[in-house]
């Protein structure tokens, strides 16, 4: 018996598809309609109401100004980011380290730094100057070997990375730190067994698994950084994008634009992050996944083949 | 056999884990060639025992050592020195070691797993560890299977690439622990064919096991760990027919 349902199952059988008549949903619809007429008025308030002023957006948004707003802005962030990234990993490694010294600095260094606001932060990095006149370089107590002008060594702009990546390495530390530990303890095992010291370990096995863990919250730190910038204004560093666009809508009488057309340069920015933090998010689930998640591209010629096969 | 030089000696050696002493003086002796199969019950102090051999553990009392050296320790003019990281590192080198949970390294390939010991430990040339490694591969059934990740390869591949990783070092002594204790039944087969083609070359090799079988057939030696000591040690046909104590009795009771 056994054998001859084997030999059923390859065969053709008939396949009659389910005829029933589908459950239906008449609240979703309802909620539907009223988010649809929503945005609709949204949409109709925003192409009709002059006080928007697109015209002075579209005459603005690309000036001269503006676009060097837009490339201190991206500067800004950028080394920061590489500050707070490469300093958190720094300050994550000696959390974890079993000299009590190490890990100790690490924890008051994120206390002070994640403890703080950021906008004081900028204003007293700007105002250092008031604290020491100079720094200098030598024995604590003792002899000193080097000695700077804190006026010449910390312009407005070296305030704005000091102030944003220091508090960005704080957070950072904790993010990568728990990346490493969400890495299976077996991983540090295998790789002490074959001979591997505590720093190759760390840098050919548990943090390139830890960068799945690290990589999402990086990038919404990202994120948060693009828009932070616009706080420099503390120090204050006065060519960033924010303060540009407020200054000639100030000078116009017409805030409101400004801020608006300030608001769709972050927005324009923030999406182009979304996309790197997509394919950074990809290139680490190498081995995590059976199968890599298909690139938007890979999804959109998909769905038009399978859209080809239906038509 | 017994003219052979002895690969590991472990003297007395003790363990606690906070006020959990897990090893309470264990003596062993295996020469080189020899396949030593450890069994006993779970919580008995195998797997420490074995762990302390690489120095993955640290032992508190007694001596190990592994070709006449101490491990983890020098000893100079009749004091000891504990090692630096470097040095037990250079210790690790020459012992192979295979886990319960394989621990292959997700993010890189099976070749990339086995090449990952003597390109980063030892600096060797990428392209000759890698042809290296799929020969290793090979070796344990699996030359074609380089590009995979660990996750495409069932369990009893996954273990046999955490041999082949494990062989890349040019290991004189092999620790197994637990090795097939995480694999399904259909699969221990063929990570226990591996095994035995290891033993026949003359790889002195320690495993930690329930597989009576391979215990008996493999082994040269069969020691029965209980309660922090080796209860029992002996040919394995010899004390398996004829166990002496009440507790190896009752342990052979319940795995055979």
């Amino acid at each position: 018996m056994s054998a001859d349902t084997r030999e059923d199952i390859p065969a053709e059988r008939e396949k009659p598809p389910i005829e029933a008549v589908p459950v239906r949903h008449p609240g979703r619809w309802v909620g539907a309609a009223i988010v649809a007429v929503a945005a609709a008025m949204l949409l109709h308030s925003l192409l009709t109401n002059p006080n928007w002023g697109w015209s002075l957006i579209s005459n603005w948004i690309l000036s001269p100004p503006i676009l060097k707003g837009v490339g201190v802005t991206i500067l800004l962030t950028i080394l920061s980011m590489i500050i707070g990234l490469v300093l958190g990993i720094v300050l994550a490694i000696m959390r974890l380290s079993p000299n009590p010294v190490l890990s100790g600095t690490s924890w008051t260094f994120i206390w002070a730094f994640r403890g703080t606001p950021v906008y004081v932060q900028l204003f007293l990095w700007a105002n250092i100057i008031a604290l020491y006149t100079t720094l200098s370089l030598g024995i604590p107590f003792g002899p000193e070997f080097l000695t700077f002008d804190t006026k010449t060594l910390i312009p407005a702009f070296v305030a704005a990375l000091l102030g944003l990546g220091l508090n960005e390495a704080a957070y950072m530390a904790e993010i990568v730190r728990a990346g490493i530990l969400s890495v299976d303890e077996g991983q540090e095992e295998a790789a002490t067994a074959l001979g591997m010291s505590r720093m190759q370990t760390l840098r050919h096995i548990v943090l390139p698994q830890a960068m799945r863990v690290i990589v999402p919250p990086t990038g919404n730190e990202t994120i948060s950084m693009l828009k932070t910038t616009s706080l420099v204004i503390a120090i204050p560093l006065t060519n960033e994008l924010f303060f540009q666009a407020s200054a000639i809508g100030n000078r116009l009488f017409q805030p409101f634009p400004m801020a608006v057309m300030a608001s769709l340069w972050y927005l324009f920015l923030t999406s182009i992050l979304m996309v790197g933090q997509y394919y950074i998010e990809r290139y680490y689930a190498k081995g995590a996944m059976r199968e890599l998640p298909p690139t938007p591209i890979q999804k959109w010629r998909r769905r038009l083949r399978m859209g080809g096969a239906q038509a | 056999m017994s003219e052979k030089p002895v690969k590991v000696l472990a003297r007395n050696v003790h363990k606690s884990f906070g006020r959990n002493e897990v090893l309470r003086g264990v003596d062993m002796e295996v020469r080189a060639g020899e396949v030593a199969c450890i069994v006993g019950p779970s919580g008995g102090g195998k797997s420490t025992f074995l762990r302390c051999i690489n120095h993955l553990e640290k032992i508190d009392a007694g001596q190990l050592s592994v070709d006449g050296e101490l491990i983890g320790y020098t000893q100079r003019g009749g004091k000891l020195y504990e090692m630096h990281d470097k040095e037990v590192a250079a210790q690790r080198r020459s012992i192979g070691m295979v886990f319960q949970r394989f621990n292959l390294f997700p993010h890189m390939t099976a070749a990339e797993n086995v090449m990952s010991g003597p390109v980063v430990v030892r600096g060797d040339n990428k392209k000759q560890a890698r042809e290296r490694a799929i020969e290793l591969l090979g070796r344990v059934g699996l030359g074609d299977r380089g590009d995979s990740y660990p996750m495409q390869l069932s369990g009893g591949q996954q273990q046999r690439v955490a041999i082949a990783r494990a062989l890349a070092m040019d290991p004189d002594l092999m620790l197994f622990d637990e090795p097939t204790s995480a694999l399904d039944p259909e699969l221990v087969g063929e990570v226990l064919d591996v095994m035995r083609r290891l033993a026949e070359v003359g790889m002195t090799m320690i495993v930690v096991t329930h597989e009576m079988g391979f215990a008996r057939e493999v082994g040269d030696l069969l020691a029965f760990m209980d309660q922090g000591v080796v209860a029992e040690m002996g040919v394995p046909r010899e004390i398996l027919a004829n166990p002496q104590s009440k507790r190896f009795q009752d342990f052979l009771g319940k795995v055979l």
